[in-house]
C-alpha cells in the first residue's frame, strides 16, 4: 500500500466521514442524537467495536476463507458488540438504558461491516487499526455535531446545562424523528457546499 | 381481538418502524429511488422478518431462556437472521423462481438491515406472547414497507424537479424523510 498510516486515519475525517460521505449506518445516527451526551456514548461504544472487530479480522484475513466471510465477520462483530453491552451495563448503566436497543444494533451497523469487508480483509494490521480508529473518530464526530446541534435547539440545553436561559421556548421539532432527518439532510447539504468550491 | 387490531395500528401507523423508530433507514435510502425496487424490498422485509420474527422468539423462550444464556442474545439472532436468509433464498430458487427473481438482490441485503433484529428485540424486550410477536412482526413489516413505498413515489417526482446543486440525491432525500415522518407524526395524536 502506498498510502500512509497517517492517510489512513485523515480520510475517515472528511473524506470517507461516515454519516455524510458513505451514506452508511444511518439508523444510530438519527435515533441516538436527541444530546450530546447519548451521541458521544453511542460514538464511543462504536470506536470500540470498529477498532477491536478491524483488528481481529485483519489478523486473521489469511484464515478466514472468503466463501464464508462475511459470516465470519458478523461472528466476530457481535462478539464485541455483546462485550459492549455488557461493560455499559456494569459501568455507565442510564447511558446504557437511553441507548437501549441501539446497542445490540451496532451487529448490523453497515459502517462496521463495511470496513471489515471493504478494507481490514485486504490490508495489514497497523492500517486497520488506523483506518478504523479514523473511521471512528469521523462517525463520533458527526454524531456528536448532530447531537450537539439538535440538543441546542431542541431542549435549549448543552449536555444539560441551559444555553437559552429560561425565556427560551424550546423548538421540539429538532428532537423528535423528522427533526432528525431534516437536520442530517441539511448538513449533509453544507458538506456538499463545502466540498465542491 | 381488538387488542390486535389495536397492536397492528400502533405497529404500522403510529409507532413506523421507519419513520418513528429509525430502524432500517439504509435500505430506505438505497432503495428508494424506483417504485419496483420499493415494492420488491417491501415484500422480502414481509417475508423475512415474520419468520425472523417467529423463529427469534422460539429460540428466546425454549433455548436461551431455560440455559440462561440471555447475553448470547444478539449473536444468536444475528446468526438465526442471516442464515434464515440464506436458507429463504436457496428455497425460493428452488420452489418459486419467480418470486425469485422478482426479490432478487435485496434478499441477502435484509441480513444487515437493522429494522429485521431491532423487531425481533423490540419483540423480545417487550415481553410479548407468540401470538403477539407474530402479529408485531407482520405489522412492522407492513408499516416498512408502506414507508418505502410512499417515499419512493415522493422521491420519483423529486428527480423531476429541479434541486439545488448541494441538496441533491441524499440530502434532499433525507428532508423529504422528514416531511414525510412528519405527516406520520400526526398519528401520534391518535393513540
Amino acid at each position: 500500500m502506498a498510502k500512509s498510516i497517517t492517510q489512513e486515519f485523515v480520510k475517515g475525517l472528511w473524506d470517507e466521514i461516515p454519516p455524510f460521505r458513505l451514506v452508511l449506518g444511518l439508523c444510530p445516527v438519527l435515533a441516538v442524537t436527541k444530546s450530546v451526551e447519548n451521541g458521544l456514548g453511542m460514538g464511543m461504544a462504536v470506536v470500540f467495536v470498529l477498532v477491536c472487530s478491524n483488528m481481529l479480522v485483519s489478523l486473521l484475513r489469511n484464515i478466514i476463507p472468503s466463501k464464508v466471510r462475511i459470516a465470519c465477520f458478523i461472528v466476530i462483530i457481535a462478539t464485541f458488540v455483546i462485550v459492549v453491552e455488557l461493560l455499559m451495563q456494569a459501568y455507565t448503566y442510564s447511558l446504557f438504558l437511553k441507548l437501549g436497543i441501539f446497542i445490540p444494533l451496532i451487529v448490523v451497523n453497515c459502517v462496521v461491516l463495511g470496513r471489515a469487508e471493504a478494507f481490514a480483509y485486504k490490508n495489514g494490521v497497523v492500517a486497520s487499526i488506523a483506518d478504523g480508529l479514523g473511521i471512528c473518530v469521523g462517525f463520533t464526530l458527526s454524531l456528536t455535531a448532530l447531537g450537539a446541534l439538535r440538543e441546542v435547539f431542541g431542549s435549549g440545553t448543552f449536555l444539560g446545562m441551559s444555553v437559552f436561559g429560561p425565556s427560551f421556548q424550546p423548538f421540539t421539532f429538532m428532537v423528535e424523528a423528522p427533526g432528525a432527518f431534516v437536520c442530517l439532510g441539511l448538513m449533509l447539504c453544507m458538506m456538499n457546499l463545502a466540498g465542491n468550491k | 381481538m381488538g387488542d390486535y387490531v389495536l397492536l397492528v395500528i400502533s405497529c404500522i401507523l403510529v409507532n413506523n418502524i421507519l419513520l418513528a423508530q429509525y430502524l432500517g433507514c439504509c435500505p430506505f435510502m438505497g432503495t428508494s429511488k424506483k417504485m419496483e425496487t420499493a415494492i420488491g424490498m417491501g415484500m422480502a422485509v414481509i417475508f423475512v422478518l415474520v419468520m425472523a420474527g417467529s423463529i427469534t422468539w422460539l429460540i428466546d423462550a425454549y433455548v436461551l431462556k431455560p440455559f440462561k444464556l440471555e447475553y448470547l442474545r444478539t449473536i444468536s439472532f444475528i446468526l438465526v437472521i442471516a442464515s434464515l436468509v440464506q436458507f429463504v433464498e436457496m428455497f425460493l430458487r428452488k420452489s418459486i423462481p419467480a418470486l425469485y427473481k422478482g426479490l432478487g438482490i435485496f434478499l441477502p441485503l435484509i441480513t444487515t438491515n437493522c429494522a429485521v433484529m431491532g423487531v425481533c428485540l423490540i419483540n423480545i424486550n417487550e415481553e410479548y406472547t407468540f401470538v403477539q410477536s407474530l402479529v408485531t412482526s407482520f405489522s412492522y413489516a407492513v408499516g416498512f414497507g408502506l414507508a418505502l413505498v410512499l417515499f419512493a413515489g415522493v422521491r420519483e417526482r423529486v428527480l423531476l424537479a429541479r434541486v439545488p446543486k448541494p441538496l441533491e440525491d441524499t440530502a434532499i432525500g433525507l428532508v423529504v424523510a422528514g416531511m414525510l415522518s412528519l405527516a406520520f407524526f400526526a398519528f401520534k395524536g391518535m393513540a
